[in-house]
């Protein structure tokens, strides 16, 4: 991994109504590239992320950039530059794709540029609401809400979860565009998606760090990947 | 025919005293999370400094009343903004804290109303004009429901715009579905918590203020009458939907006299099986986002 990463966590646990669903977990997030969260379902991928954004209650170090963002509140985490691409989309299905995407923009001068040549269908559908668009769409507006703003790292939860696999590959190169600009970390279960982007990986099992290591490193390894993540490579995790 | 005009009409108004209370009730709920029982004390302030504006002005001129109007719209926000300051933001997520606050404080601020402006209903005439009727079919209408139905119209057209128009009311849409996302949209979505409680004080404080006009009384229990029915308007129409509760007023108010006027005098019973057949039936209310 790299020498100086965006993301450190350290000793992060997180309980849901009391209920422990990250123990103790540590890793980096190199300041380049895509570092996946992999793991079998429900060993706390998703919760990881959430306790690190500060949406769920954990006790533990998270330093974004040099600076301690643990015990921030959500919106202050975000306003640091982080940007988050919610599991199951979560747009705001009564408000038009224009009005979801404005809520986002941060900065004076948000990249509505940028979001409009990555995504030309949200340009025609501005006034639609979004809680009519496809799951694919809706997936759009939520990539496109952390493209906005020049954020320092993004966390991207399952991005290509329940998608055709026309959007999986469009929504997977929006991801490798933005990682040109933005280092992200992704909870992803397609492991054809991960050996696509990743270059880092973490690997979760029951809430704790099992291993760390390149992405092809572990996905190139058939039996490191069964051992791990319970799948062969080329399935989902 | 014109009992049932007179009927129709006098129950949209009312309906529109009932959604003047119930709009700030709908918001603060769908946005917060929290059943505020200390509505009914912003309407009542509002009411009660309402009333010694007119008294200053001339109760009986429109220069009074609608001095009145915009005084009791300003105390009614001013209160409901350092009630959610002082008492409701200390205890952040913590719903049933808010809700038993919002208790204490409605008990409180009656015994305190009742020791300023005494225990007895203070009678008030407003304008002349509002204590007359206008033929309608060969209905005559008592003229304060025109200027019940023409304030919550506009409080209903203003609110829209707000939500439909502004930054703020953009926050507040969304936070309603999903205040968690807002936040991880970097937004501190409890600032808009105070903006809803101002908004749903001014609200109730224009509610009070043309309450008082309309019964050409007002008392410390003023608000605590309103509010029984505002809360059953509030849940009848889907807690946190404002088109719901502007539905649901009229709905309810109408029911409610048209039971009196045929059922003899049956109306408030009837309300109160209307909503426990919402409540059995569509527990999320007639526009309320299912559970």
């Amino acid at each position: 991994m790299s020498a100086e990463p965006i993301l450190e966590v350290t000793d992060l646990s997180a309980t849901i109504a009391g209920q422990q669903v990250v123990e103790s977990v540590s890793f980096q997030v190199p300041s380049t590239g895509i570092t996946a969260v992999l793991g079998r379902n429900g060993v706390g991928k998703t919760s990881t992320l959430r306790a690190v954004l500060g949406l769920i209650h954990r006790r533990g170090s998270v330093v974004l950039a040099g600076e301690r963002i643990d015990s921030l509140p959500t919106h202050r985490i975000v306003q640091r530059g982080v940007g988050y691409v919610p599991e199951d989309r979560e747009v705001f299905a009564g408000l038009t794709v224009a009005e979801n995407l404005a809520l986002a923009e941060r900065q004076r001068n948000p990249r509505r540029d940028f979001v409009d040549a990555l995504f030309p269908d949200l340009v025609q559908r501005r006034d639609q609401r979004a809680g009519t668009l496809s799951g694919g769409q809706q997936q759009m507006v939520s990539v496109a809400r952390a493209l906005l703003n020049d954020n320092r790292l993004l966390l991207v939860d399952e991005p290509t979860k329940g998608l055709a696999p026309m959007i999986v590959a469009q929504v997977t190169e929006a991801l490798r565009e933005a990682s040109t600009v933005v280092p992200i970390l992704l909870v992803e279960q397609n492991l054809e998606v991960v050996r696509a982007l990743a270059a880092d990986a973490v690997v979760i099992a029951g809430g704790r760090v099992v291993h760390t290591g390149s992405a092809r490193g572990i996905l190139d390894d058939p039996a490191l990947t069964t051992r791990l993540l319970g799948v062969s490579a080329g399935a989902r995790a | 025919m014109s009992t049932l005009v007179l009927t129709l009409i006098t129950g949209v108004g009312l309906g529109a005293l009932y959604f003047l209370v119930a709009s700030g009730l709908s918001l603060i709920y769908g946005l917060m999370h929290v059943l505020n029982f200390a509505h009914g004390a912003f309407l009542t302030l509002s009411a009660f400094v309402g009333w010694q504006v007119a008294q200053a002005l001339g109760t009986e001129t429109w220069g009074g009343f609608l001095a009145s109007l915009l005084v009791g719209a300003g105390v009614g926000a001013v209160f409901a903004t350092l009630t959610e300051l002082v008492l409701i933001r200390p205890l952040y997520e913590r719903h049933i804290e808010q809700v038993l606050v919002t208790v204490g404080l409605s008990f409180a601020a009656v015994a305190l109303f009742e020791g300023i402006w005494g225990t007895d209903a203070i009678n008030i005439s407003g304008p002349p004009w509002l204590a007359g009727t206008t033929p309608v079919l060969g209905a005559s209408i008592p003229n304060k429901y025109w200027v019940l139905i023409i304030a919550a119209v506009l409080v209903l057209l203003a609110l829209v715009l707000f939500l439909r128009k502004t930054r703020y009311g953009m926050i507040i849409r969304a936070g309603v579905e999903n205040r968690a996302m807002v936040t991880a949209l970097g937004i501190d979505v409890r600032r808009s918590f105070t903006v809803v409680f101002a908004i749903g004080g001014a609200a109730a404080g224009i509610g009070g203020v043309l309450a008082m006009h309309a019964q050409t009384f007002v008392s410390a229990h003023l608000g605590s009458t309103l509010l029984i029915f505002a809360f059953i308007v509030t849940v009848v129409g889907g807690l946190g939907s404002l088109t719901g509760a502007a539905v649901a007023s009229v709905v309810v108010a109408v029911l409610q006299q048209a039971a009196n006027t045929y059922l003899q005098g049956t109306g408030d019973f009837i309300v109160v099986i209307l909503l426990a057949v919402v409540l059995l039936v569509r527990p999320s209310g007639l526009l309320g986002k299912r559970a």
